[in-house]
């Protein structure tokens, strides 16, 4: 069994060969760890939409106060600019309980 | 592509044990404002780091690493990607760097070829992210929450561009050169992260390829094989296992240049806090920084005896001239020594020695450089983030 370095957040790639020398350098993508914040069921919503192009620690690492208009533009601009593949409906309650949690 | 992916839970530290692996709570580090508690975690070629984000990685050089010496270790050199699909595999026989758009002679150049059949130059640079010091930023914005730490002064080795877009041929017309890496997008319909620099500004001698950091190859986190080098300019530019060069013979307008990474128009690049900017222009050339490295915040320092303040100054390509030092919360302020002139693009550090008396100060350092521009007193503010320059505080106690 591999021992990982965890924390909220994981974020722990394993190496298969150095990039040094002429072999290929080989990386593994992270197992990550859901932030105690969004580990409920409530917050499943927000795991499936978001977690598909980044990890969680993006939305826990971001500064409390800015109110529920920064969570709503946070999850527009997710889906407006960068074609997160969210439906309407799922996106109002993504954004209502990221404002709820982390605003 | 989704790649299973086993998430685990977050204990509230120890140990738990998940889907087959042995999770343990990390070491963490406190950022000073406000939620800024961070693991420190060790990925590949690196030692642990401060983690911003997990996937794609991004990761912030614990600010003590600042003081160890001046060009910043590869194993400690912070982490910036923006897309999560990282190239799963680099493999330097078969890498290839193409050169194609407007020019006479499109090439496709292994590493072997940038390395045989150009002239390799060396130089020492700071790479700094736009947003460093984001975190600190009053009223608070979003993005990357970053201390001091995203900036790194490495020993740049490999081709200046002009020589490579010499070969190929550039053709009259040519207005920007883009670039483009091996990283990519998650998912189809986000704009792959494609950067452009003009013309000009591409071919200047000094733009350069780059296949090894302080003697090494570059870590892949860092950008193996090869990665555009911008001396000066903000780490945007300097685009990770670069694989695609452009000429263009219009202004090129992707996402990450036309949208993405601009500053408000004007001289300070700042505005008004809880203001938007009516015209932007892409973020071009770091502003003078420079820091206190001998001394964290809190410090105790001998009352009576003499102390040696030490630390970094860098700008962006215009030379550090001199480096002022108050002690006494901006009361006086006294020119600090200069030591190694590496370059106009890399740290230059400072020294300067100060007997305090008992009692807490507040150390300020203040960089000028050899056109007069100076590190403002106070914050610039501006939606980004961007560029922050502002006169940092250090307060250590006399005892």
């Amino acid at each position: 069994m591999r021992v990982l370095l965890a924390c909220v957040g994981l974020a722990l790639l394993s190496a298969a060969s150095a990039a040094s020398g002429q072999k290929p350098f080989t990386i593994e993508l992270p197992d990550e760890v859901v932030p105690a914040a969004l580990a409920d069921e409530e917050a499943e919503p927000v795991v499936a939409a978001c977690s598909t192009c980044h990890s969680l620690d993006y939305i826990t690492t971001q500064p409390r106060g800015k109110g529920a208009q920064f969570w709503r533009d946070t999850v527009a601009k997710m889906i407006n600019v960068y074609q997160a593949p969210v439906e309407p409906d799922e996106a109002g309650k993504v954004a209502e309980l990221l404002g709820r949690r982390f605003g | 592509m989704p790649i299973d992916r086993r998430y685990f839970i977050a204990g509230a530290g120890g140990a738990l044990l998940g889907a087959g692996r042995l999770v343990r709570a990390a070491e963490m580090t406190d950022l000073p404002f406000a939620n800024g508690a961070r693991p420190l975690v060790q990925m590949p070629q690196k030692r642990p780091l401060i983690l911003q984000t997990s996937r794609p990685p991004q990761l912030e050089t614990p600010f003590s690493v600042f003081n160890e010496g001046l060009l910043t270790p590869n194993d400690a050199f912070f982490v910036r990607y923006h897309l999560s699909g990282l190239p799963p595999e680099v493999d330097p026989r078969t890498f290839r760097v193409t050169v194609g758009g407007h020019v006479k002679r499109p090439l496709k150049l292994s590493l072997a070829a940038l390395k045989r059949d150009f002239p390799a130059t060396e130089l020492v640079a700071v790479n700094q992210c736009s947003g460093n010091g984001r975190g600190f930023m009053e009223p608070r914005v979003g993005g990357g929450q970053l201390g001091n730490g995203a900036m790194g002064n490495a020993r740049w080795r490999g081709v200046a561009l002009r020589h490579v877009l010499e070969k190929a041929g550039v053709r009259a017309g040519a207005r920007q050169v883009t670039f483009n890496g091996l990283d990519n997008p998650p998912l189809d319909g986000i704009p792959d992260f494609v950067k452009a620099l003009d013309i000009d500004h591409a071919a200047n001698g000094e733009v350069m390829l780059a296949w090894s950091m302080n003697g090494e190859d570059l870590p892949y986190l860092n950008g193996y094989p090869l990665r555009l080098v911008v001396p000066g300019y903000y780490g945007t530019y300097w685009v990770k296992h670069l694989h695609e060069i452009n000429v263009v013979d219009e202004n090129f307008d992707g996402y990450w240049m036309k949208t993405a990474y601009r500053v408000p128009d004007n001289d300070c690049h700042c505005l008004e806090p809880g203001q938007k900017a009516d015209r932007t222009v892409p973020i071009s050339r770091f502003n003078v920084r420079s820091f206190l490295t001998s001394h964290a915040e809190g410090d105790r320092v001998r009352a009576g005896a003499l102390s040696e303040l030490r630390g970094i100054a860098f700008a962006g390509g215009d030379p550090v001239r001199r480096v002022l030092v108050s002690a006494d919360g901006e009361r006086t302020w006294q020119e600090a020594r200069l030591g190694e002139d590496m370059g106009r693009y890399a740290f230059r550090e400072w020294r300067m020695g100060h007997t305090f008396m008992p009692g807490r100060h507040a150390v300020k350092v203040r960089a000028e450089t050899a056109s007069g521009e100076i590190q403002p007193l106070a914050q610039r503010w501006q939606p980004a983030g961007y560029m922050r320059n502002m006169v940092e505080t250090v307060t250590v106690e006399a005892v």
